[in-house]
């Protein structure tokens, strides 16, 4: 009875590590969850895998665990078989553009939200979250007919131009963050005589890194993964983000799983150099969430 | 504010600085409502006039190169009576919503909270687990699609490896949701960010108070951790309904529907009705139904989340 309560002691302070059993229970669950990530990147090392096998070994079964004879030129062959990189290029333009639009609007409207006193603030406010709670899907088929009373179809502004007007995800962060920040701040900048707009810009955007950070790596992620609005905007084959691109490669090239893969490790590439450069992004921003959905 | 009256009084220029003061607060309002205004726009021209339009679309028959004909509830009448699609999608829908949202929302919980430990290389561990969720849809997709492929795939080697029969997956009507919930929950690690940010929200006074009343691990996290994340938790079941309502692209790459319209889901459906069978006004009435199930069941899950989920006292 002594020793069980001074073994609890024990493993509440240092994590059990005198004790061996508990020791051990450690080190299994350490292992098991290292295994389970493992196979959880897996997938990676089979699409890359699969992308240098000669096309005859994707159909043998059993299925030959690594390339035996890899062939870097599936690469050359995709580049040769469709317009890879234009089409590279489109989805860098859309997602570029789209995020660009994000930021600036989110961090505009998210700072009227938080900081300036108008009549109706918190009502729009309001209004604004329950949005968030609306399947987009109902708004699918007017906003194509919008769009193409534009003249917009088979062009990216349907992909690009909604996220100029603010995406409400993006300007709770926003407001949230700026909340955050001491209310001196933009007094002692009003005094000096700078304008809300001045402060948006010049103060609270330079104090706003992990914010801004954050609204980058998400709307990258969502648009160039996006696939149903590319899907009905555009048409043809030079217009065609990765993501429709893609799977147009699985339509015309259904046997050819060396050049599909290729492609799937080619568009999954820069979301993956994306999170190491920014990594520290995906938590920080979101650490202003942690009462999320009760105000 | 009361610093900046008793020196109007000082002065004895009351007017002119109350004057000054209204004009400031005159440029903050403007300025508030023309910040809003990008957002507001949005809402009213890209939001609140399609969903008013799409309402109004619902009651015509419109193939889009003629006008659209008015024709009162008939698309409505048809989806309750006449195509047996809707009833299918709907619980095909219904099915891999709720068996995907809440594996998600516990497989997330349990990452969150492993992550969160304070273990040896923690940060190697997360990125294995987060990769999957930032893959694209369509890439994830395909992947699948070829290790769950009957003849040659990777997931028929591992099955006759444990000593299992070969599957027909994807092919068989009884398998395929489970396969495209499966390939969706790959991405669990997409709700680590929130739960842990969560998590580090949660003031570690708490634990030594719980630890001083004599609670162990379990206590701590019976009657510490899961209430105070219970607004996380909330938030990641009520966005998963959401998003898995509208599930559309894993189907539409990997199945299109198949086999036998076991994976027809209905926002695939209603992709088919407008974009393939150019029927915009019977799509626009599938999605009015899709939005009132949505919101009904939203609605529901706030009601009962008022009695289960534990808010602080708001600070502001």
């Amino acid at each position: 009875m002594e020793q069980g309560i001074a073994t609890q002691t024990t493993s509440r302070a240092k994590h059990g590590s005198d004790d061996p059993v508990t020791k051990w229970a450690w080190i299994a669950a350490y292992a098991l969850l290292f295994v389970f990530g493992l196979s959880m990147i897996f997938p990676f090392a089979w699409t890359v895998g699969t992308s240098l096998k000669l096309s005859g070994e994707i159909f043998t079964y059993p299925p030959s665990l690594y390339p035996t004879h890899p062939r870097p030129a599936n690469y050359v062959d995709l580049f040769n078989t469709v317009p890879f990189l234009l089409w590279f290029r489109n989805s860098v333009v859309v997602t570029g553009a789209a995020t660009l639009g994000a930021v600036l609007s989110s961090t505009l409207v998210g700072y009227a939200f938080a900081r300036l006193r108008y009549p109706g603030r918190d009502f729009f406010f309001g209004l604004c979250l329950a949005t968030m709670m609306l399947p987009g899907i109902v708004t699918l088929i007017p906003s194509f007919v919008l769009f193409r009373y534009l003249g917009w179809i088979d062009t990216f502004f349907p992909l690009i131009v909604p996220s100029w007007f603010g995406t409400p995800f993006f300007i709770f962060l926003a407001r949230q963050h700026f909340r955050t920040i001491p209310r001196e701040y933009d007094e002692a900048a009003r005094v000096d005589g700078a304008s809300s707009w001045r402060i948006w810009w010049s103060l609270m955007l330079p104090m706003s890194t992990a914010l801004i950070g954050a609204i980058v790596i998400y709307s990258f992620i969502w648009n160039w993964n996006d696939f149903l609005a590319p899907l009905i905007y555009l048409n043809s084959v030079t217009n065609e983000t990765l993501a429709l691109g893609l799977r147009g490669l699985q339509n015309f090239y259904n046997t050819r799983w060396d050049l599909i893969m290729g492609g799937a490790v080619l568009m999954t590439l820069p979301m993956i150099l994306v999170f190491f450069a920014a990594q520290q992004f995906f938590i920080e921003g979101m650490s202003t969430l942690s009462g999320l959905a009760g105000r | 504010m009361s610093i900046g009256l008793s020196s109007d009084v000082q002065s004895g220029k009351p007017a002119g600085r109350v004057r000054r003061r209204s004009a400031l607060a005159r440029a903050e309002m403007r300025d508030g409502y023309l910040m809003m205004a990008p957002w507001l726009f949005g809402f009213i021209v890209l939001l609140v006039g399609p969903m008013v339009a799409s309402l109004v679309l619902s009651f015509t028959d419109w193939q889009m190169l003629l006008p659209p004909k008015w024709i009162g509830l008939q698309n409505y009448v048809t989806m309750f009576t006449q195509d047996d699609l809707i009833p299918t999608s709907l619980v095909n829908t219904a099915f891999y919503a709720f068996v995907s949202t809440p594996l998600y929302a516990f497989f997330g919980l349990l990452l969150g909270l492993l992550m969160n430990l304070d273990l040896k290389g923690v940060r190697v561990l997360r990125t294995m687990y987060f990769l999957p969720s930032i893959t694209p849809v369509v890439a994830a997709t395909l992947l699948w699609v070829l290790i769950f492929q009957p003849d040659f795939g990777l997931a028929n080697f591992l099955v006759q490896g444990l000593g299992l029969p070969k599957q027909l997956w994807l092919l068989d009507p009884n398998e395929s949701k489970p396969v495209l919930i499966f390939m969706y929950l790959w991405g669990v690690g997409g709700s680590m960010p929130i739960f842990l940010a969560g998590l580090k929200g949660i003031p570690k006074e708490m634990y030594e108070a719980a630890v001083i009343d004599g609670a162990d691990r379990w206590s701590s996290l019976r009657y510490v951790t899961l209430p105070l994340l219970s607004p996380v938790l909330f938030f990641v079941v009520i966005t998963g309904f959401i998003g898995g309502f509208q599930v559309f692209t894993s189907a539409f790459i990997a199945t299109a529907g198949g086999p036998s319209n076991s994976t027809m889901f209905f926002v695939l459906y209603l992709y088919n009705s407008a974009f393939q069978f150019f029927k915009m006004g019977y799509a626009s009435a599938m999605a009015w139904l899709l939005f009132v199930v949505v919101l009904a069941f939203t609605l529901i899950q706030f009601a009962v989340a008022r009695r289960l989920v534990y808010y602080e006292e708001s600070r502001d």
